[in-house]
């Protein structure tokens, strides 16, 4: 039986396959939405939180965008917190604890209501190509084939997947769910390269087993700030849960290094290679022996559930150690475990198979979002799930893809990271590696990004019209206050005295002031006489862009520099081979990435300063 | 030169009349080039196409079927060349005229001749060498004096490379950190104790590099010489003191005031320390028009200059000339020469002292007398210490700036720590130095950042 119904095929319902989904049918193309269960929609299997350092950037631009992820945790957050709010704001991130049920539940509910959807429990076991490498369709578990025009892989952690708690193995997805068999082999005969990585969750105790009082309590923001630039924020002030911290220590440390030998990590059980930035906690000790001590955080998963999520503390080790384990922290002396913790191993792909556009390089048609493009974490897959998504939905349109670049988001850099460079571990968004992080900031996300999402046709004229209206405010009053002259009255000096600020000797204009790092644009309110009320985030944009004004400012001509490189277009039949002066190790690597442009090139890892050279040089004989 | 596969040869030994020279030929052909040209005794082919590499072979050049010289000849294969490229190195004794012959038989068998530095310009584009070792090839080929040579060696060694990569390691650790403490701030935090800490650190890197500019500057008074200038008024004997200098007669000598009206130079060696010398006209007030002119072109010359020697006729009383004069180069480093002494001393050192501190040295240039004191004087003002193994002298301009670079980048850090800036600009200022410092030594900087920070701190909850 053949299924004609639909344009679009969306493979796998988790954080990047339900922005996928719904970027395609707000587009109005017909799309189905296959999940292996119904059960595990939008599911957070492992951390009960989204956002965090970076991470928070990330949904903050898919937001502006037109993504989901954003708005589902501004109605389903139990805790928000605004990080390194002390510190420049190019790194305040925002982050917040879900509700996972509820998220799910949302994020599930918007899916179900979306007109042009249908979510279909079943396992795909085929993309199906014509003899131009063209999707043509989809094959399920059943027998049944689906045609489509495009096709969009948002697998997650579900190919051939493998669970390990010490020596138990279950061939399982996360959370017991069943994996994905068939599809990698699928994948393999069109041509695409498997890789393997690993990844890892901490346990889940019971509540009443936990005694809070040995604990430090951690506490939300008052204001809360949202993520979505479409929330009200009076509609996020609500009461908040505790988290707690605890830590480990030497008595942990000690249980953990004798079985070490039983953790399927040392022993050579697992193959997959894991990630650096979030490690096991036999990890942490292993390799971080100075160290008497980790920090240890307990997140509640939910507000109708007793489990509670051990932040720090994943491990792959047997349960009898587990128990052992987390019973020498302050608190969990009596700790039942729910779920253990595990280990879980799956197939993915080298992103370097893949244009920036997400499509697989050879096959016309096929999309790939999320985990199985080698990231972690649930926002680096919402927003690849988006971008691929939308661009799924352009090649049916026969519209041009839309693209971000380095210099215009986080999600650029993402993307950018994934397809010219050969992680060798999942991949986690960092704000370091953000080159141009002083414009990439959380606040402006709207003001980077949003006419991307206009483009694809996922924002409105009348979204475009109050971020239009916004930036207006924004530039005249920075133009205004470059040219108010404050002079030195007791009211000034009194505000500079509380603050700490130097005493001025002669007058100054306001923008001077500001550009103080104790003074700022809303505590010099007192003597700026006509100063016109401004909401809140007009106010914020014209601090940061005031004080930041020379760092921005070099940034933005690093941008041009950026742009010209990325300007020098290679050719796609370029042949490293005959390009003999390029050593042999770089011109593997060229031909094994085939960069579309310079500045790409220089950013595949290992390529050096001379390769480039080389390269641009040829280029010119060409 | 991108079409690289193309084979060039040259002499790759200095000109000069040593009795051995050797020809060296790299690219594609070769050995095909060398094998034609280099037979046994009887003419019969060496087969250096079925060689290894690094070997060294007996034979004798044939133009023809006449023997030119009696050579040894080492084949190295690709990549195992310093170009990574074939490449054949023939070891001639029939000093210049032989090598020439060799060459040229070399190029009508179908080698390009090399362009300067070629070689070592392949070497870095098959990365066989990196950009500071290229480098230093090029100043090794341009050197002029024994302490310039041992430098370039030992900047080819790598040191300048370990220098750099422990100033880059040093500024990555403390930008992972803070990137660290950015990333997971539940687990680092950036306190005032850090901040002072970085202080420091930074600080002690910004010797270091103060040090190395330092060095620079004296290196570079050994390496391109110390462009000196002989000032004063008209005929008191400078363009004698040049004379005795170049140790021939390259300015004209008359005993008419003014007639050097031009500017002259000359670059001269003593020992071992190279002196770019020119002799100005002569500097007092006149209403000739061309002579003017010089006077001007004078003073510009000492604008530029890292010494001055001031020369007086030591038999006449200083006057508002020499006055003026001393007047013009007091912020320069200079040196007071007394001349004629042979005529009877008039003025003494402490006329002299009462209008500057410089150093005052009696000589009489027709008599050659004074003129070892002048000279261990040049050497005490501008070889302070001893050159020291241990440290590193950079003698290309590239790299000096890159240092400045490094060094104002590390600068704006303080800088912002002082002022109270928030910790993530600082990245940006250390990554710029970080980055600065790598184009020094040509190295890919793009993900160092990343591993530094997973492999250092204990990241993630």
């Amino acid at each position: 039986m053949t299924v004609k119904d639909y344009d679009i095929a969306v493979i796998g319902a988790g954080h990047a396959g339900c922005e996928a989904g719904l970027a395609c049918a707000r587009l109005g193309l017909k799309t189905i939405v296959f999940t292996v269960s119904i059960n595990s929609i939008a599911l957070m299997p492992c951390n009960p939180n989204i956002g965090g350092s970076s991470k928070g950037h990330l949904v903050r631009e898919l937001d502006a965008i037109g993504g989901e992820m954003g708005k589902v945790i501004d109605r389903t957050f139990i805790q928000s917190k605004m990080l390194n709010k002390s510190k420049g704001p190019a790194v305040h991130s925002l982050r917040a604890q879900a509700d996972k049920e509820a998220y799910s539940r949302e994020m599930r509910k918007t899916l179900e209501n979306q007109e042009g959807l249908d979510i279909k429990q079943a396992e795909v076991t085929e993309v199906l190509t014509d003899k131009d490498n063209k999707v043509t369709g989809v094959k399920i578990y059943t027998g049944i084939t689906y045609e489509v025009k495009a096709t969009v892989l948002c697998t997650g952690v579900y190919l051939k997947s493998r669970c390990l708690c010490g020596e138990a193995i279950t061939h399982t997805g996360p959370n017991g769910l069943q994996a994905a068999n068939h599809l990698s082999d699928s994948l393999m005969k069109l041509g695409i390269e498997i890789h393997r990585f690993k990844t890892g969750t901490p346990a889940r105790i019971s509540e009443d087993s936990i005694d809070f009082s040995k604990m430090e309590p951690q506490y939300g923001d008052t204001p809360v700030v949202p993520f979505s630039f479409s929330t009200d924020p009076d509609e996020v002030q609500k009461e908040q849960v505790k988290c707690y911290l605890t830590h480990t220590n030497e008595k942990t440390h000690e249980i953990i290094r004798q079985n070490i030998g039983r953790s399927p990590m040392y022993s050579g059980v697992i193959e997959g290679v894991g990630p650096r930035y979030c490690p096991s906690i036999e990890d942490k000790v292993i390799k971080f022996s100075d160290k008497d001590s980790h920090q240890v955080f307990l997140e509640p998963e939910g507000l109708n559930t007793d489990e509670w999520y051990i932040d720090g503390m994943s491990s792959s080790l047997p349960e009898d150690v587990q128990i052992m384990m987390y019973r020498t922290v302050p608190g969990l002396e009596n700790a039942k475990i729910v779920r253990n913790a595990y280990a879980i191993e799956y197939d993915c792909i080298p992103g370097r198979q893949l244009k920036h556009t997400l499509e697989f390089k050879n096959i016309h048609g096929l999309f790939s979002g999320g985990q199985i493009n080698g990231s972690s974490g649930y926002e680096e897959a919402a927003a690849q799930g988006l971008m691929a998504g939308i661009n799924a939905a352009m090649y049916v349109l026969k519209k041009d893809p839309i693209t971000i670049d380095r210099s215009e988001g986080y999600i650029g850099v993402l993307i950018d990271d994934l397809v010219t460079k050969d992680s060798l571990e999942p991949y986690r968004m960092m704000t370091s590696r953000a080159e141009y992080r002083l414009l990439l900031r959380q606040d402006n996300a709207d003001q980077r990004l949003r006419h991307k999402g206009y483009e694809a046709g996922l924002i409105s004229d009348e979204q475009m019209d109050t971020l239009r209206k916004k930036q207006d405010m924004i530039s005249s009053e920075i133009e205004r206050v470059s040219k108010i002259n404050v002079k030195i009255t007791e009211d000034l000096k009194k505000i500079m005295e509380e603050a700490g600020s130097t005493p001025l000797s002669t007058g100054t204009t306001l923008e001077e002031l500001i550009r103080r790092p104790e003074l700022t644009y809303d505590m010099l309110a007192p003597v700026d006489e006509k100063r016109r009320e401004l909401p809140y985030d007009v106010r914020e944009q014209v601090n940061i862009n005031i004080k930041y004004k020379g760092y921005i400012e070099r940034e933005k001509r690093q941008i041009l520099q950026y742009r010209k490189a990325e300007e020098k277009k290679i050719p796609a039949d370029i042949d490293y081979e005959s390009i003999s002066n390029i050593r042999i190790e770089a011109r593997q690597k060229l031909s094994k990435f085939r960069p579309e442009t310079v500045a790409q090139a220089s950013e595949i890892q290992g390529i050096s300063p001379a390769d480039i050279q080389v390269l641009m040089v040829y280029l010119k004989t060409l | 030169m991108i079409a690289g596969n193309d084979t060039i040869a040259a002499i790759a030994t200095p000109s000069g009349n040593s009795g051995i020279g050797i020809v060296r030929i790299s690219g594609t052909d070769a050995v095909k080039i060398a094998d034609e040209v280099i037979r046994s005794r009887s003419g019969k082919s060496l087969d250096l196409f079925s060689v290894n590499s690094h070997t060294v072979h007996y034979g004798f050049i044939f133009d023809g079927n006449t023997v030119i010289d009696e050579v040894l000849c080492t084949v190295y294969r690709s990549p195992r060349s310093f170009t990574s490229e074939d490449t054949v190195e023939i070891n001639c004794h029939g000093g210049m005229f032989v090598l020439n012959r060799v060459l040229s038989l070399l190029l009508s068998k179908g080698a390009r001749l090399a362009e300067p530095g070629e070689f070592t310009r392949r070497a870095f584009l098959n990365g066989r060498i990196d950009l500071s070792q290229a480098e230093s090839v090029m100043d090794i080929i341009s050197s002029e004096n024994e302490f310039s040579r041992s430098n370039s060696l030992s900047q080819l060694r790598g040191s300048v490379k370990e220098k750099v990569s422990a100033l880059r390691d040093s500024i990555l650790h403390e930008t992972a950190f803070i990137e660290a403490a950015l990333d997971d701030p539940e687990h680092y935090e950036i306190d005032d104790t850090y901040k002072n800490e970085l202080r420091d650190k930074v600080y002690e890197i910004l010797a270091t590099i103060r040090n190395i500019i330092k060095n620079a500057d004296d290196v570079r008074y050994l390496r391109n010489g110390i462009n000196t200038v002989i000032v004063g008024k008209p005929n008191v004997g400078k363009s004698s003191l040049l004379n005795l200098f170049a140790g021939f007669d390259r300015a004209i000598v008359t005993n008419v005031p003014g007639t050097t009206r031009d500017t002259i130079s000359e670059r001269i060696s003593l020992d071992g320390i190279i002196l770019n010398i020119t002799d100005t006209a002569g500097m007092h007030k006149s209403s000739d028009e061309v002579e003017n002119i010089g006077i001007r072109k004078a003073e510009d010359e000492i604008s530029k200059a890292d010494l001055i020697i001031f020369v007086m006729d030591s038999s006449e009383k200083t006057d508002e000339e020499d006055i003026e004069i001393i007047d013009k180069i007091k912020e320069k480093t200079s040196i007071a020469v007394l001349n004629k002494t042979d005529k009877g001393s008039v003025i003494t050192e402490n006329d002299i002292n009462k209008y500057t501190d410089m150093p005052v040295i009696k000589m009489s240039v027709r008599e050659n007398t004074g003129f070892d004191e002048l000279r261990d004087k040049i050497k005490e003002l501008f070889i302070k210490d001893e050159i020291r193994d241990n440290e590193i002298y950079i003698t290309n301009k590239r790299q000096t700036e890159l240092f400045k670079k490094a060094y104002d980048s590390l600068s704006s850090v303080i800088n912002s720590i002082d002022r109270g800036m928030s910790e993530d600009v600082y990245t940006i200022d250390l990554m710029d130095a970080y980055a600065y410092l790598g184009e020094i030594t040509g190295e890919d900087i793009s993900d160092d950042l990343a591993d530094k920070i997973f492999s250092e701190f204990c990241m993630g909850k």
